[in-house]
């Protein structure tokens, strides 16, 4: 038999009661991940990047948001379905998260030792307990793993005695304390000075790359992309427009908006800034109809604006949902 | 080569935070900006690139007006704005500002025609007013019939649209672009900063681009200058600047950008990766205060502070690996 992925995500619907009707936030996301990859979502502020990722997590607040449709799979079994119990299993070692924001992920009342020792009590064997001693010790090799000096001092300390560098690093530390199979950093650098981030994506890769961890890496930085990961997934308006390898996608991206974002980056080589993608992401009250992308695509023909398009299969790993390639054939090859 | 609009000689602006010592007689202070020399040329865009708490919207500020320096002068086309108590209204129209976060710098309970007016109201009094935010709002690519909508109806790059139409209300000749698209998405900052290139041939505007985004300076400024703690390390032509970066910070910064291309990833210098945390500005290191995160350091570094030193014409560096006289020397050599 077959191994089943590590994530799959299937036709996932997620919907937000607001004053006014329903946020239609994602529009059926599909998303495979295998053991040990390295994936990234890429995708403008409000395309549902992080709104995916918190279904995964289930932590999503419901109500106000619903899941009239969709299944989401963790090493085959269905989270959608799994009681408090096993979920409370799966966050203390299968999943863990990095936030954007290390200042709001930290709680400012407790000091680190005391934040990161109950991460790591808690999501030990619970018929086993470890004791305060092993507790404490673990912490301490977290901190070390960070690269953070003085581990003892900083156990004592409290957030806001640290900088966000630091603060990110603890996070980090945090995360891969319960050593989990998957880890999802949510834009982990975002927040950070661009030297700063480049220490924390740095280290987060060695990490990562050292303990075999699968990671799904959420940014709206296609650079960071492209040096951290090995496929990646574009995001629009809560559906995947397209998803390849990673050195692929960089080399010919197919999807109008995929095209549109990366001739929208500023490059270092010079030659001037293109006008970008016209008009905004739509309202998730009233999305369009069709292809959500159809009101800001140059390419946009008459089926776009009715229908929503299906996938359609480049090559092996490199799929494009857009009209635009429905004569290629689905299933057959050529990119 | 056109004359000099703003000159900014040794600009200091200190804070003072708190009070330390026996009988808290002591000021702690925090150095925002501590000895920047710089100037904008006529119709250029002049870059200030920088990491958080380097002071770069602090020299901004003080351009402005909103600080008093502590200590330097600022030359504006000759005048001192700073001669008065108070700025004399002619210049207050001369030098305008355009913030980072258009969701924070327009009144939420303002229309747009209100907020575009109120600079003509102070500035063009005599003038027909509807006409005038007409006019403005064409001029940033806006239809007229937004002037009655309120900022939360707009998107964030047709708010920041707004907020250059203020800007440009009172026809000024210089404009403090402050992290004009940090906040907007990739694929809306494009059509911004394009706006503001063309804006800037029609009313032969200066600019004083601020960002921390080196990708997006190298497309749009005509001279760089990189800030680190208050206080320039590396001031030359863009093009120049990309192709040989001299100060070990400006090759750091380089080397940290996450690009999307093989071609720039051979502009990014190789030898040279980040470490270190950025000191706090109220505690800055002896020396040059670069010592600390600095792979090339040297005994020196630590006690004395650096001077700018002219390495290629246009091109100054505040370091002391090129003390040795104002010869060349490549990185590449070093």
């Amino acid at each position: 038999m077959t191994v089943p992925p590590l994530v799959e995500i299937k036709n996932l619907h997620v919907h937000f009661s607001v004053y006014g009707g329903q946020l239609k936030v994602l529009d059926g996301v599909n998303f495979v991940m295998r053991s040990g990859e390295k994936v990234g979502l890429v995708g403008e502020t409000g395309c549902g990047k992080t709104t995916t990722m918190k279904a995964i997590l289930r932590v999503l607040p419901m109500p106000p948001a619903r899941i009239p449709q969709g299944e989401i799979y963790f090493k085959g079994r269905d989270i959608l379905k799994m009681s408090e119990g096993e979920l409370a299993q799966i966050r203390g070692r299968g999943i863990s998260m990095i936030f954007q924001d290390p200042t709001a992920a930290l709680n400012p009342v407790f000091s680190i030792g005391e934040q990161l020792e109950a991460v790591i009590r808690y999501s030990s064997d619970q018929k086993k307990p470890l004791s305060p001693q092993e507790v404490h010790q673990r912490a301490i090799a977290s901190l070390q793993e960070v690269a953070l000096a003085d581990p003892e001092r900083l156990l004592r300390s409290y957030p806001i005695q640290l900088s966000g560098g630091m603060r990110q690093r603890v996070c980090i530390g945090m995360a891969l304390a319960t050593g989990p199979e998957l880890l999802i950093a949510d834009e982990p650098g975002t927040s950070l000075d661009v030297t700063i981030q480049d220490q924390i994506l740095r280290l987060l890769r060695k990490l990562v790359e050292e303990k075999n961890t699968s990671i799904i890496l959420i940014t709206h930085t296609l650079g960071i992309v492209r040096e951290m990961t090995d496929r990646v997934y574009v995001m629009y308006a809560g559906n995947m427009v397209e998803v390849a390898a990673t050195k692929e996608l960089f080399a010919s991206p197919q999807h109008p908006y995929t095209r549109g974002l990366m001739d929208a980056v500023p490059r270092l080589t010079g030659g001037g800034v293109s006008d970008g993608i016209p008009g905004r992401i739509p309202n998730y009250l009233n999305p369009p109809p069709g292809c959500r992308f159809h009101p800001r695509c140059p390419q946009a023909i008459e089926i776009c604006r009715r229908e929503k398009p299906p996938t359609y299969k480049l090559s092996e790993a490199h799929e494009v949902a857009c009209f635009l390639y429905a004569d290629n054939g689905k299933g057959t090859q050529s990119s | 080569m056109s004359a000099d609009i703003l000159t900014v000689t040794d600009l200091k602006k200190y804070f003072v935070i708190g009070q330390s010592g026996l009988l808290k007689r002591e000021p702690i202070t925090v150095k925002a900006v501590d000895g920047v020399s710089f100037a904008v040329r006529e119709g250029e865009t002049f870059g200030l690139v920088g990491e958080s708490g380097s002071g770069k919207s602090t020299v901004a500020y003080t351009v402005v007006g909103m600080y008093r320096p502590t200590a330097g002068t600022i030359t504006f086309r000759g005048q001192n704005p700073f001669a008065n108590k108070t700025r004399p209204l002619a210049l207050k129209k001369e030098i305008q500002i355009v913030y980072q976060d258009p969701g924070s710098s327009l009144n939420p309970r303002r229309s747009i025609k209100e907020i575009i007016e109120l600079p003509l109201r102070i500035h063009r009094p005599d003038e027909n007013r509807i006409e005038q935010v007409v006019r403005l709002l064409e001029m940033v690519e806006l239809p007229p019939d937004y002037m009655y909508k309120y900022p939360r109806m707009l998107g964030g790059g047709e708010k920041q649209m707004v907020a250059i139409a203020r800007a440009l209300a009172t026809n000024p000749s210089f404009v403090i672009l402050d992290e004009p698209t940090s906040a907007l998405d990739v694929s809306i900052q494009g059509k911004i900063i394009n706006l503001l290139i063309r804006l800037q041939k029609e009313f032969h505007l200066s600019y004083l681009f601020i960002t921390h985004d080196l990708s997006l300076m190298r497309n749009v400024a005509s001279r760089v200058a990189i800030m680190y703690l208050g206080k320039i390390c590396e001031v030359a032509e863009t093009a120049e600047f990309f192709r040989n970066p001299y100060h070990p910070y400006t090759q750091m910064l380089l080397s940290s950008i996450p690009v999307v291309s093989e071609e720039e990833e051979k502009l990014k210098p190789q030898k040279i990766i980040s470490t270190g945390e950025i000191p706090s500005p109220v505690n800055i290191p002896s020396g040059c205060s670069f010592h600390l995160r600095c792979p090339a350091r040297m005994d020196i570094c630590s006690r004395v502070d650096p001077v700018m030193i002219e390495v290629e014409k246009g091109h100054t560096v505040r370091c002391h690996l090129y003390a040795r006289a104002s010869e060349s020397i490549p990185p590449s050599e070093q």
